[in-house]
């Protein structure tokens, strides 16, 4: 990848990051003053987040490094049509999802005290066994999502830093030609080690609480940015309608979606966005919210933020083509930091740029860092040990130790020079949509069994496995990737894993005997419990 | 409440704008067609959700929630 955005050595755009990551090490000092030490302040912000933290947070995280890079990009590759494929079907699903299933989750885990998704669905279906099952998919499903922060970080970081310190940083050889590439530029392990220690830093300070005002401030810079970088280079390319009136002339058919997006595909691809349904990261931040009124400021201005941030990066991505600025190495991704690069020419823009595109990444790695931590310290500690037998400080601390352990796991597979980091995301995000079915079932229908929920999530890794493996292992592996999503049958492979996933929830579900009414009523409003049950979640 | 969802399952079949598939006109001289028709859409998607708050918000699960008696942010 070469974002060769800063040709020249000057360091201003690093200068401003390291400001931007000052400020982070700053709001994280401020957030450990509100900590008040115990687990529930550090695991869920005492559920007392408000309903503008819990936007900016909740829009902080679902947006990565994908809303600003990675939007462009592919509007670079396939036009217009990226914004209904992946843009209003996220405005329209996630909404519904924060109102049919968020708030729903929400109140069961006020009212039964739970912090995790895992103790919810332990005591929903009465069985540790689903615990066991879960977890290392949950986990295994964010540490891709993770690796998309860390791999996109360095990458950008790389890219802006070329030239900049030649002696200390001699590059890479290029393996086609042997030529150094990078040559000066900062590489990705020093940029991952430092936003992962960032990170760390705001999250262990102040906890899930660090974590939303930090993803509120950064949620700021991000969408700031993504609307300054518009206005820049639409003026630079002659204002927004002759920018587009270039790509009528020169590259029409990415202004329509006819030959770049085919109908089943985008049909199926708003099955992805139910993704959010799943994310333990998203589950942990609902249970933040002070009330079931909180949400309503989400639910209403998350389709609107979307907009907000897509609809220019999209109509960027496609002026490019139109403008005839490629990015270097055919690399979509690139293409953003090649227009600031060739049109503005402003080391302090590429900066501010640069940090809008960090902010991105680290409001999504730093809910995710706790998210872990939380799982581990909640599943599989204090699940076996007993909450009375670990104090709230061990508890914290025991959770941060995790955190520190998956970061350095994620860290070193980060070095690994990943390609195609994007594609990983919508497997990522395929693998939990496809456990939708289970969550949704688990709220809405009283009939659902322990048996029904368990086929559910082995359909889904039975599917998700090989269809991950053909359509995405073996072709990176033999070098014979092509652009855009791999499809069956002209189909995104989440509808074949969803699809599974619900029918084998629903005929196992109806093929088993019903759970009995006194687990199940804890669980919807409007019964009456029919005995009290202990369970341990 | 049958009402209101109808609409939103309405704003989810309009999402697959296959009238404008191949349409490459640009409406205000600058946005594409396609892009200003899902643009407007996401403006729907949230004017549907504020009638979400006003016709179907589900008032009971407030009180419902706060019956409970395990806030204790642990362990459940």
């Amino acid at each position: 990848m070469t974002l060769a955005f800063a040709e020249a050595a000057d360091r201003t755009p690093l200068w401003i990051l390291a400001a931007y990551l000052g400020l982070l090490i700053g709001l994280g000092t401020i957030s450990q003053r509100a900590f008040r030490g115990t687990s529930s302040d550090y695991f869920v912000a005492n559920r007392s987040i408000g309903p503008f933290l819990l936007l900016m947070s909740v829009f902080g995280t679902t947006m990565t490094a994908f809303a600003l890079v990675g939007s462009t990009g592919k509007s670079y590759e396939l036009g217009i049509g990226v914004y209904g494929l992946m843009a209003s079907s996220s405005g329209l699903v996630h909404s519904l999802v924060f109102f049919l299933v968020g708030i729903k989750l929400w109140a069961i885990g006020k009212r039964h005290g739970f912090v995790t998704q895992i103790q919810y669905f332990r005591a929903r279906l009465d069985s540790n066994g689903i615990g066991f099952l879960l977890f290392p998919v949950l986990v295994g499903l964010v540490i891709p999502y993770l690796l998309i922060g860390l791999v996109g970080a360095g990458a950008v970081i790389r890219g802006v830093t070329v030239g900049m310190f030649p002696e200390a940083f001699p590059g890479v050889p290029n393996p086609a030609s042997g030529a150094m590439m990078f040559v000066g530029a900062v590489p990705p392990w020093l940029t991952g080690l430092v936003i992962s220690g960032v990170v760390l830093f705001y999250i262990f300070a102040g906890g899930l609480r660090g974590a939303a005002w930090a993803n509120a401030f950064q949620t700021l810079v991000f969408m700031a940015m993504g609307v300054i970088a518009f206005v820049l280079i639409s003026r630079k390319l002659g204002g927004v309608t002759a920018a587009s009136e270039q790509v009528l002339a020169n590259a029409p058919e990415h202004l329509s979606r006819e030959g770049k997006i085919g109908q089943l595909q985008f049909l199926t691809y708003m099955l992805v966005p139910f993704s959010v349904g799943m994310f333990p990261h998203l589950f942990q931040h609902w249970l933040t919210a002070r009330s079931a009124k909180t949400f309503r400021l989400s639910i209403v201005a998350h389709p609107l933020f979307i907009m907000i941030v897509w609809v220019p990066c999209v109509l960027m991505g496609t002026w490019a083509v139109g403008a005839g600025i490629h990015p270097p190495g055919g690399n979509p991704n690139a293409v953003l930091a090649k227009m600031v690069a060739d049109l503005l020419h402003d080391p302090v823009v590429t900066g501010l740029l640069t940090a809008g595109i960090l902010a991105a990444i680290m409001s999504s790695l730093d809910s995710q860092f706790v998210c872990l931590g939380t799982m581990f310290t909640h599943d599989v500690v204090l699940h076996h040990l007993g909450k009375e037998r670990v104090s709230d400080r061990r508890q914290v601390l025991l959770g941060r130790v995790f955190i520190v352990a998956i970061v350095l796991v994620t860290y070193l597979i980060s070095l690994l020079s990943l390609p195609h980091v994007f594609d990983l995301a919508v497997w990522c995000f395929s693998g939990f949509a496809s456990l939708f079915p289970l969550v949704f079932a688990s709220v809405y229908w009283r009939r659902l069994t322990k048996a029904g929920a368990i086929a559910s999530i082995v359909a889904v890794l039975a599917t998700w496995i090989p269809l991950f493996y053909v359509g995405m292992v073996e072709p990176t592996l033999s070098g014979t990737t092509e652009p855009g999503d791999w499809l069956v049958a002209g189909m995104m492979p989440v509808a074949v894993i969803f699809a599974a996933s619900a029918v084998s929830l629903v005929v196992v579900s109806l093929l088993t005997r019903p759970p009995p009414a006194a687990v199940v009523d804890r669980f919807f409003p409007g019964t009456v419990p029919s005995r009290a049950v202990e369970t341990k979640p | 409440m049958r009402a209101f969802w109808i609409l939103v399952a309405a704003l989810a079949v309009l999402h697959h704008d296959a009238w404008l598939w191949g349409d490459r006109s640009l409406v205000f001289g600058f946005l594409p067609s396609g892009l200003a028709y899902h643009a407007t859409y996401s403006l729907a998607a949230a004017a549907v959700w504020v009638l979400a708050l006003r016709c179907v918000w589900p008032d009971e699960l407030e009180e419902w929630a706060s019956e409970g008696d395990a806030d204790s942010g642990g362990n459940g």
